[in-house]
């Protein structure tokens, strides 16, 4: 069976993050990637990025995806794409279902002495009268159509939820020359950042706050859309219903964890609402309760593309530490560094919840290895 | 709709064409896009019909998770057009149900 | 209040000490940061080559902008990742000023269009002027509209108009 030093699941921020660091410091690292180039969502991120102007601050993440990638293979890291990781088994062999074409797949096998999972995250979907029609898609998914395959299944977009991608979607949709009829927000206010609300209201896009979407109506397809104001229960305002003409509805009700390859490897979750459900726990060195298996990225709670960076970081350098490759004390003094800042990062708007979260994550940790249930 | 020009992302230009078999027609594909891509510019967006009521599916999340746009491709049903690249020639119809497996090439 | 719809409001905007003086803007471009929520992100502070714009340590911080500092480049206009500052101008006369906003979208505006102008709920409020399109390779595709408008709307105005 082929063996290698490391091996990351997920080329996305975070994993490729990871093997960068891993590689640089002397590893030899394999990235699985299930889509035929890595980047992960960076790859539809046109946005400038927030953060520390120290960092990438400022960078669309389009461009980060590219950054990131060359200097993965500038340090020799095997991009393996196309390539799905079907399980992790015991002492840390991992099988692979590499798409060849159509019909042909190479199944193989590799053992390594430290994973990382950095599987990201998916979407959570609502459900209404008429969710199943064509048209009704995640807000990812449209935006994915968008930036990177480069087409509009439609002309107008409606948005469910104002969190930061329903209204990042929504302007980068309206970048592309869709019309956006407006986004409904169930809360009684923005929930996502206010600076991207505000790029959209001055374009004239109404944000219904305190409605919510009551039912797609179409045959083939979407083409109306009944939003409704929402009572403190939750039920809908009787008469306040608006129907609006539109062939897309956007959901973007938040996403969740990918956590099946850290299920199967067995390690410790903790819930957290704050990090999109359940995730595994690890340790500063964003090693989980499966010793020699590390967690970084959305897999371990959602949170951004920068947060994913720099946990990826910290992973590839105690790997690259625990297989001797940094001095124990450069080694911390590089993840003091990361954690600062992630620290930054996990500051202000709605960062006080993410920076709990994640004390009980490690707190978690730390009882599970004491032995504790 | 296809998006020709961006403001970040620059204009598209000089894409190679190639012809994919929808339904029985003929279709303008960008070589090398995914099926899914290559109907969306055609407006087109039901990909399959479900089995037991026959309601219409299209796109749900694009980077093929959910199966909603599975078709029949060269005779093999429940591909994800998503995450499938288009290749000259290929037959790509709209699935019923289950589909059934013709594996014509 | 902003976070209701999206729109933010010049009594927003002072109560946070966010919006340069009237003297200040009479006396030519400055800054305004419409940026009212902590937000881990400090580009427009480390784009200012006149050190206007304080953040510090915690990037969480709200830019502070110092307005006599400021000499109204326009280099956090494209710098803020959240395109939400402007340059504000009411030195033009007593009648007309400028104002200069992030723009990303495909257009064919020139120099000299009259366009119509909308202010931050996106209703057209006034007819404005293009006075400059300013493109750089360092923008990285965030160009930067200035649009002579009615002095009484500068306070107002903060895109173009988007026809339905």
């Amino acid at each position: 069976m082929r063996q290698c030093e490391v091996l990351v699941i997920g080329g996305g921020p975070a994993g490729l993050s990871a093997a960068i660091e891993a590689a640089k410091a002397g590893a030899q690292v394999v990235v699985v990637e299930t889509n035929r180039e890595v980047g992960g969502q960076l790859v539809k991120q046109t946005h400038k990025f927030f953060g520390s102007s120290r960092h990438r601050a400022g960078t669309r993440g389009i461009d980060i995806a590219k950054i990131l990638r060359k200097q993965c293979e500038d340090l020799h890291v095997e991009l393996k794409v196309n390539s799905l990781v079907m399980g992790i088994y015991a002492d840390n062999v991992v099988a692979i279902d590499e798409k060849k074409s159509l019909t042909e797949h190479n199944i193989e096998r590799i053992q390594a002495k430290k994973i990382v999972i950095s599987t990201g995250a998916s979407e959570n979907s609502i459900r209404f009268p008429g969710w199943t029609l064509p048209g009704v898609m995640g807000a990812g998914a449209i935006q994915t159509m968008c930036n990177y395959h480069r087409v509009i299944p439609g002309r107008k977009l409606l948005m469910i939820g104002s969190g930061s991608v329903g209204l990042i979607v929504c302007y980068q949709l309206m970048q592309a020359g869709a019309e956006i009829v407006g986004i409904v927000e169930a809360l009684p206010h923005i929930n996502g950042y206010a600076v991207h609300a505000s790029k959209l209201t001055r374009e004239g896009i109404p944000i219904y706050t305190g409605y919510t979407i009551k039912e797609a109506r179409g045959k083939e397809r979407v083409e109306q859309a009944v939003i409704a104001k929402v009572n403190p229960d939750w039920s809908t305002v009787p008469g306040s219903e608006i129907v609006l003409d539109t062939d897309i509805v956007a959901v973007g009700a938040g996403l969740k964890p990918l956590i099946g390859m850290a299920h199967m490897s067995g390690c410790e979750f903790v819930y957290d609402k704050a990090l999109g459900g359940w995730a595994p726990c690890h340790n500063k060195n964003m090693e989980s309760t499966h010793k020699g298996i590390y967690v970084a990225g959305d897999t371990t709670g959602l949170e951004e593309a920068s947060t994913a960076i720099e946990e990826g970081t910290i992973s590839g350098i105690a790997i690259a530490e625990s297989l001797g490759y940094i001095p124990k004390d450069k080694a911390k003094t590089l993840k003091d560094e990361g954690w600062e800042r992630l620290a930054g990062l996990r500051s202000g708007f709605k960062g006080e919840d993410r920076v709990k979260a994640k004390m009980k994550q490690l707190n978690r940790y730390d009882e599970v290895m004491k032995g504790g249930k | 709709m296809r998006v020709m020009n961006h403001p970040v992302l620059g204009e598209q230009k000089d894409i190679e064409w190639v012809t994919i078999i929808f339904n029985g027609k003929p279709m303008k594909a960008e070589k090398g896009e995914m099926i899914l891509a290559a109907l969306h510019a055609e407006n087109q967006i039901v990909n399959r019909y479900t089995a037991k009521r026959h309601e219409p599916r299209g796109i749900y999340c694009g980077i093929g998770q959910c199966t909603d746009c599975m078709m029949v491709v060269n005779g093999i049903p429940n591909v994800r057009t998503c995450i499938t690249p288009v290749e000259d020639g290929m037959t790509v119809e709209i699935q019923e149900g289950l589909g059934k497996w013709r594996g014509d090439k | 209040m902003y976070l209701d719809h999206g729109v933010v409001t010049k009594e927003e905007l002072i109560a946070a000490g966010h919006y340069p003086s009237e003297a200040r803007m009479k006396k030519g471009p400055v800054a305004v940061c419409e940026c009212l929520q902590k937000i881990p992100c400090n580009p427009c502070e480390s784009s200012c080559p006149a050190h206007a714009i304080h953040i510090g340590e915690n990037i969480s911080n709200l830019p502070e902008l110092c307005e006599d500092k400021c000499i109204g480049c326009g280099s956090c206009v494209v710098a803020c990742s959240g395109l939400a500052i402007f340059l504000l101008d009411k030195s033009y006369s007593d009648k007309v000023g400028s104002v200069s906003f992030p723009y990303e979208y495909l257009n064919n505006y020139q120099k000299g269009d009259v366009v119509k102008a909308a202010d931050r709920s996106g209703k057209n409020v006034c007819m404005g002027t293009i006075k400059k399109i300013i493109t750089t390779p360092k923008a990285d595709h965030t160009t930067v509209v200035t649009l002579e408008v009615p002095i009484e709307y500068v306070d107002e105005v903060r895109s173009i108009y988007r026809e339905k």
